[in-house]
């Protein structure tokens, strides 16, 4: 395809590629996203990904089931680094969902038409990773089953009830409303789309499934007035509840004593590292889905150029964040907190914190070359730097501050255990799964917003 | 029901039949039309109210489980903090106000809309298939006080639609 090209050629210094390739009309946007789900033929990469996922999956079965069996002794946890990989993970998780609601709602709110391709697969994603993140803390508990009344206010026959005043019942609160308005947010972003698939499914039961889905939505101008008012309100909710997710997580952190926890500016270091991991992660997904299914009309060399751009400004703040950290270690007369980032730096974790630094600050900065921001390949191989660096960051913070607190009597170490490497991959075998069959049986790009973008779908006057 | 090619027409139409008068009648398009909305009257609607009522009762309803359960049905002592500390009540607060207002939002939204319906007359309209794709239709029903099948059509051919067809009711 000629056209697909010439789009991927790196465009002269201050020429913006375009946001929707040449040639398009409101029908063949319609089947051209359309397409990847009602077309009849699974394509083989789509097998062959789904399969490598669906065994991930299985392992983190296997994972869980022994955990259950046997108990959190499996994993590396000990006293005193009582918080392993299980909150790594989980905050690691957490921050990746962070890219889609922003991508939906804020950039919505400043009409930033360049979101309307991939907010669809970006909300996906953070439904997806919220539902990772979910799990960690839920098998963290040893014991699911009993987590019910330690985490949710009902009415249970003990009579007993969380306690509102530590952070930990607020995340409980904070994450399952994110994941419940994520989930709405996408859910009603589908309904004109789904009533789109089922105009032009071509077999009857398609046509019925999607059209329950679609609800018997039919495009009136009454009913899109409703809507776009309740997606406007939903993007203007959405906005301080993302910033608000991620910051109450960081007060799970900071809202104890301990050194390298114990401070002030946690939540917003924490909400620029969840934005700097998400867009990232959009990023890794969104390069092979357009490769993979010939999408770079639709997401097109702007898109991965807006998101490598905004990926360089949240992870200058992560890194003005680290200095930050170090700063205040020095310049406070707290033992502790020196002691604790000297430990970071020259201790037995010394390797993951130079190689956090060098994932998340160092390399990053290539993104300030037009030609690293246009090549796909490379963006990706820097997107996954970056989310790798992410997780070390959260390894660094959680390990590091545990294993060595106020007493050297009460210091120990951590290291994980092949239960632990099986329960992460597990869930990035989970992830991709959903993402996969997502990807088969919903609209991965927004058919109706793409088609509002069109020239001609503006009234003239 | 007129189909159109493009959304110009269709809004002009619109235009043109809101002016002499006709109420009942919709709109339906492949994307939101905002100008749409406005030629045929329906600018405003009650979703923002409800949303608004939703958050309230998040919010009363979020801040009032913490008192009842942290003063009168379980009070414990930590740290020596009063029973009703207020401070930290406000980040779940502030959730259960976003949850409230979100599920308001979009089940209201659906509410008022009348979904999820199962049928409507104006699927039996053969092109109407294209609504969700990329044709533009007018719909004057004939509940309209100003309704005669004859009159309402040649009104309409005023307008140079693709195509005008009788919706069956």
């Amino acid at each position: 395809m000629p056209e697909i090209e010439k789009l991927e050629v790196v465009p002269p210094k201050g020429v913006r590629p375009p946001l929707l390739g040449p040639g398009h009309d409101l029908g063949t946007v319609t089947d051209r996203i359309g397409g990847i789900v009602l077309q009849k033929h699974t394509p083989v990469f789509w097998l062959m990904i789904f399969g490598v996922a669906a065994m991930l999956f299985g392992i983190l079965n296997a994972a869980i089931g022994y955990l259950f069996a046997r108990g959190t002794g499996i994993w590396g946890i000990n006293i005193p680094a009582g918080w392993g990989f299980a909150i790594i993970n989980f905050v690691w998780w957490i921050g990746i969902g962070h890219a889609g609601t922003l991508i939906s709602a804020i950039l919505l709110l400043f009409k930033q038409s360049w979101r309307t391709s991939i907010n669809r697969f970006a909300e996906a994603m953070t439904i997806f990773a919220v539902m990772q993140a979910g799990l960690f803390p839920l098998i963290h508990t040893g014991r699911p089953w009993l987590a019910a009344y330690w985490l949710f206010p009902y009415p249970n026959s003990m009579g007993v009830w969380p306690q509102f005043r530590s952070p930990l019942i607020w995340d409980v609160f904070a994450v399952s409303t994110y994941f419940t308005v994520s989930l709405l947010f996408w859910g009603i972003g589908l309904i004109p789309d789904f009533a789109s698939l089922r105009d032009s499914a071509k077999t009857l039961i398609v046509r019925r499934i999607y059209g329950i889905f679609a609800m018997g939505w039919r495009g009136s101008a009454r009913h899109w007035n409703r809507y776009e008012t309740a997606y406007l309100l939903l993007a203007g909710l959405s906005t301080p509840l993302v910033l608000s997710v991620h910051s109450v997580v960081s007060l799970d952190f900071a809202s104890s004593v301990l050194p390298g926890w114990h401070t002030t500016f946690f939540p917003p270091y924490f909400v620029a590292g969840a934005i700097y991991s998400g867009f990232a992660m959009v990023l890794i997904l969104a390069i092979p889905f357009r490769y993979l299914y010939n999408m770079q009309d639709f997401i097109t060399l702007r898109h991965l150029q807006n998101c490598a751009k905004l990926m360089l400004a949240t992870g200058l703040i992560v890194a003005y964040s680290y200095a930050m950290e170090v700063f205040f270690a020095w310049y406070s007369p707290d033992k502790y907190e020196r002691a604790m980032m000297w430990n970071r730096m020259t201790g037995p974790y010394k390797f993951y914190y130079w190689m956090l630094i060098l994932c998340n600050i160092v390399l990053p900065q290539s993104l300030w070359f037009n030609k690293v921001r246009s090549t796909p390949w490379k963006l990706f191989l820097v997107a996954i730097v970056v989310n790798t660096g992410m997780w070390l960051e959260r390894y660094v913070i959680i390990i590091t501050s545990l294993q060595r607190d106020f007493l050297p009597s009460a210091w120990g170490m951590y290291w994980f255990t092949k239960w632990d490497v099986m329960t992460l991959l597990g869930t990035m075998g989970f992830f991709t799964l959903l993402f996969f069959l997502f990807i088969r049986f919903m609209p991965s790009i927004s058919i109706f917003e793409v088609r509002a973008l069109l020239p001609q779908a503006k009234v003239k006057e | 029901m007129a189909e159109f090619e493009n959304p110009t027409d269709l809004v002009h139409a619109a235009k043109g039949a809101f002016d002499f008068g006709y109420r009942k009648m919709d709109t339906y398009t492949p994307y939101p039309l905002e100008e749409a909305a406005e030629a045929i009257g329906a600018h405003h609607n009650r979703v923002p109210l409800v949303c608004l009522i939703g958050a309230i009762l998040g919010m009363i309803g979020g801040y009032s489980l913490e008192y009842w359960v942290s003063v009168i049905n379980y009070p414990i002592n930590v740290g020596g903090k009063p029973f009703h500390s207020w401070p930290a009540f406000i980040p779940v607060t502030f959730e259960c106000a976003v949850l409230g207002a979100s599920l308001a939002a979009v089940f209201g939204m659906l509410a008022l809309n009348g979904l999820p319906q199962p049928y409507h007359p104006v699927f039996n309209s053969p092109n109407f298939v294209r609504a969700s794709r990329d044709r533009f239709f007018l719909c004057i029903e004939s509940q309209d006080p100003k309704f005669r099948l004859d009159e309402t059509k040649r009104f309409l051919q005023g307008f140079h639609p693709r195509e005008i067809t009788e919706v069956p009711y």
